[in-house]
C-alpha cells in the first residue's frame, strides 16, 4: 500500500460495537493509530479494554460473543469482512500482539528458537535454518544475552522479564505495522519494567512500528503513549495527547482517575476517593455510566447519554466538563 | 518517630533459609533487623522474590525463622509455644492481597468476621460484628450474605474487619491494595489511613508499589535478595535514597500523570539485568551485577547496614 501524503492510519477503529449475548461489552468505540505512534487505551478492570484489543484480531470466542456495529480498518481492509484464512494471513503477521502473562502465552514444552521460528516458516515462507538464524538475530534485538545459546531453552529457564523480551521477539519476527500489549508489564518488577517499555518505545521509533498499549497504569500511558483513549464501562469518555488530557482532564473520571493517584498527593492524608463501583455490563443505565459517582453530576447527566465532543485534537463525553 | 517509646516489635537478624531435598540452601530471608514502634507505618519495599513477604509470613510465624529473634512487646516471640503463642497472637494480624483466596466462600462474611472472636474464646455476637462492619465502612446487613457477592474492594474490607476483630496492636498487611483498581485501591488505603489514626496501629506494609509505600509509611525498609539494603524515613529514603537499587528503584517508576515533573522515567539510568538466582548467591554484595557504580572491593563482603546521623541506614561500601 502506498503511504499518502497525509499518512493514513495504520488501524482505525470505528465506532464498534460488541455484546454478549443481549449484553452490551462496548459501545460506539473509536480510535485511530499512525505508523510509528503509540496510543493508550486506558481504564479499569471491566471497562472493555481488552475485549476492545482482542476484537482487532477477532480473538473473542464468537458466539457468545457479537460485533453489533463498526468496522476495523487495518491498513484499510475492513477487518470484520474478512474470512477466517485471510485473518489468519494477518495474524503475528502483519499485526504482532504480546499478553500480560508471557509463561502462558508461551508454549511450554516447545524451545525458544522453534517458538519464535513458527511465525517465519508460516508467513514468510523460511526454511528451518533461516527462521532459526533470523531468531537469534530477533534475540539479540530484543536483548536476550547470549541469543544463540537462548534458542535452545525451554520458557521456564527464563524469567518474567526474558519471557516478555521472548514474547516482543515472536510478535515482532515478521516485521508487522501493528503491534498491540496488553498489559505487558503488568506482571513484571517495576525496574524490569522500565527495561521492557523502553524496548518496545525503541521499536517504534526505529521500525516506525505503531502500537495499541492497553493497561490500567496511567503513570506508564502518560510516560510511553503520544495520545491516549480513557475508556469507562465500555465507552471511550475521553481522548486527547497524553500531556493536556492528563494535565488538564476534562471528563469527570478522568479528572477523579488523575487525582486519587497517591503520587499526586502529599503522603499520609487522605486520597481524594472516588465513591462507589464501576458499573458491570448490564447495569450502565441509559445516561452517563458514571453519573453516580460523579462529583458534578447535573440532572440531564442520568437521563441522557453525553456523545464525544471533539474539540482541536481532544474529545470527551461529559455533559459537565471539569474545567 | 518516637525514639524514646520502647519498641512494640524488636526483630534482630531474621533468617529464613530453605533447605531442598537435594541439600540446596535457599536464603528467603537473611539477617533482617528492625525496630518499629507503637502506631509506626514502616512500609517494606522491594520486588519478586526480594524476602518481603516471607518476612511478613515469618514475623507471624505462619513459617518458622530459622535464625535470630523477635521480641514483641519486650518478650520473646519466637520462643512461646502453645497457649502462650495463641495469647501472643491476639495482637498481631494479617490482611492478605487477594480478597477473593483469603475468605472462606462457603462462610457468611459474619461467620468470617466473628471467627477470631470464636477461636479465643472472645464474646461473639450480632452486635460486635455489625460494630466490626461499622469500622470498615460496611452495612450490618452484609453479616448474611457470602464472600461471592462482593466485589474486590469490598472483599477487602471484610478481611480488614477480620483482622481488626481482636483489637490487635500490629497489622502485617502484605500487598492489601495490589489486586484492586485505581479508584478502589484509594477508598482502601484511606481506610487503612483513617483505622491507623482511630486506633493506633501499628503496620508493617509490605509493597511492590513505591507511590502507595510513600503515601502510607512512616519510615521505608527497602530489601534486595533478602536483606534490607536501606532502611530510615520516608521521606528522605523517597527524596535522596543512599543506596544505588534504591536509586535505581526510583529511576524506573512513571513520573505522576499530567504533572510536567522530570523525574519520570530515565531512559539513560534503566538498571540492566535482573535478580541474582537464588539457588547460586552471589559473593558480596547481591546488587553487585546491575550496580552503576560498582567496584572490585564490593565483591569482598556483603556490606553491612551503616547509619548516619539523619536516620538513614544503607549497606553500601559507597555510603557514609
Amino acid at each position: 500500500m502506498t503511504e499518502t501524503p497525509d499518512r493514513p492510519p495504520v488501524l482505525a477503529i470505528d465506532a464498534l460495537s460488541l455484546a454478549a449475548g443481549s449484553v452490551a461489552l462496548i459501545d460506539d468505540v473509536s480510535l485511530t493509530i499512525g505508523p510509528g505512534e503509540m496510543v493508550g487505551l486506558v481504564g479499569e478492570s471491566g471497562c472493555g479494554k481488552s475485549v476492545t484489543a482482542l476484537s482487532v484480531l477477532r480473538l473473542l470466542p464468537e458466539p457468545p460473543i457479537r460485533i453489533t456495529g463498526g468496522r476495523i480498518l487495518f491498513q484499510g481492509t475492513d477487518l470484520l469482512t474478512l474470512s477466517p484464512k485471510a485473518l489468519a494471513d494477518i495474524r503475528g503477521n502483519a499485526i504482532g500482539m504480546i499478553f500480560q502473562e508471557p509463561m502462558t502465552s508461551l508454549n511450554p514444552v516447545l524451545t525458544i528458537g522453534d517458538q519464535i521460528s513458527e511465525p517465519l516458516m508460516i508467513h514468510d515462507g523460511m526454511s528451518r535454518t533461516a527462521a532459526r538464524s533470523r531468531a537469534a538475530e530477533l534475540l539479540d534485538l530484543v536483548g536476550i544475552p547470549a541469543p544463540v545459546t537462548a534458542l535452545s531453552r525451554h520458557p521456564h529457564q527464563l524469567s518474567g522479564g526474558q519471557r516478555q523480551r521472548v514474547m516482543i521477539a515472536i510478535a515482532i519476527a515478521c516485521q508487522p505495522k501493528l503491534l498491540i500489549a496488553d498489559e505487558p508489564t503488568t506482571a513484571l518488577d517495576v525496574t524490569v519494567q522500565a527495561q521492557v517499555m523502553a524496548l518496545i518505545d525503541r521499536l517504534r521509533r526505529e521500525f516506525g512500528l505503531a502500537c495499541l498499549l492497553i493497561t490500567h497504569d496511567l503513570g506508564v500511558v502518560a510516560q510511553y503513549c503520544d495520545r491516549a483513549h480513557v475508556m469507562y464501562a465500555g465507552r471511550i469518555v475521553e481522548t486527547g495527547p497524553v500531556m493536556p488530557l492528563f494535565a488538564t482532564p476534562q471528563h469527570r473520571y478522568t479528572r477523579a482517575l488523575v487525582d486519587t493517584i497517591p503520587a499526586r498527593n502529599p503522603p499520609g492524608e487522605p486520597l481524594p476517593a472516588i465513591a462507589g463501583m464501576v458499573p458491570p455490563p448490564g447495569a450502565r443505565g441509559t445516561g452517563c455510566a458514571f453519573a453516580e459517582r460523579c462529583a458534578a453530576p447535573l440532572d440531564r447527566c442520568q437521563a441522557e447519554r453525553p456523545t464525544l465532543t471533539e474539540a482541536d485534537d481532544r474529545a470527551v463525553a461529559c455533559w459537565n466538563p471539569s474545567a | 518517630m518516637t525514639d524514646d517509646l520502647a519498641p512494640l516489635l524488636s526483630v534482630k537478624n531474621l533468617q529464613k533459609t530453605y533447605v531442598d531435598k537435594r541439600g540446596q540452601r535457599l536464603y528467603a530471608v537473611q539477617d533482617v533487623s528492625f525496630d518499629l514502634a507503637p502506631g509506626e507505618v514502616l512500609g517494606i519495599v522491594g520486588e519478586s522474590g526480594c524476602g518481603k513477604t516471607t518476612l511478613g509470613r515469618a514475623l507471624m510465624r505462619l513459617v518458622e525463622p530459622t535464625g535470630g529473634t523477635v521480641e514483641f512487646e519486650g518478650e520473646d516471640f519466637l520462643e512461646k509455644r502453645g497457649a502462650a503463642l495463641k495469647r501472643a497472637r491476639r495482637d498481631m494480624q494479617m490482611v492478605f492481597q487477594d480478597p477473593f483466596g483469603a475468605l472462606n466462600p462457603r462462610h457468611k462474611v459474619g461467620a468470617i468476621v466473628g471467627e477470631p472472636l470464636v477461636v479465643h474464646g472472645d464474646p461473639v455476637g450480632p452486635d460486635r460484628v455489625a460494630a466490626l462492619l461499622h469500622l470498615v465502612g460496611l452495612p450490618a446487613d452484609v453479616a448474611d450474605r457470602f464472600p461471592h457477592e462482593f466485589s474486590g474492594g469490598q472483599r477487602q474490607r471484610i478481611a480488614i474487619a477480620r483482622a481488626l476483630a481482636l483489637k490487635p496492636k500490629l497489622i502485617i498487611a502484605d500487598e492489601p491494595v495490589s489486586a484492586l483498581d485505581v479508584s478502589i485501591q484509594s477508598q482502601i488505603l484511606n481506610l487503612i489511613g483513617d483505622l491507623k489514626d482511630r486506633l493506633g496501629l501499628a503496620m508493617l506494609f509490605i509493597s511492590h508499589d513505591l507511590s502507595v509505600i510513600r503515601h502510607v509509611s512512616d519510615r521505608i525498609a527497602v530489601m534486595y535478595f533478602g536483606r534490607i539494603v536501606e532502611i530510615g524515613p520516608a521521606n528522605r529514603v523517597f527524596d535522596d535514597p543512599g543506596h544505588p537499587y534504591t536509586q535505581a528503584l526510583m529511576a524506573a517508576i512513571p513520573a505522576a500523570p499530567g504533572t510536567a515533573d522530570t523525574t519520570g522515567v530515565d531512559t539513560e539510568t534503566i538498571v540492566a539485568g535482573e535478580v541474582p538466582d537464588p539457588a547460586a548467591p552471589p559473593k558480596g554484595c547481591a546488587f553487585y551485577a546491575r550496580c552503576p557504580i560498582r567496584e572490585d572491593r564490593c565483591q569482598a563482603a556483603v556490606p553491612a547496614l551503616v547509619e548516619n546521623t539523619d536516620g538513614l541506614a544503607v549497606a553500601c561500601v559507597h555510603f557514609s
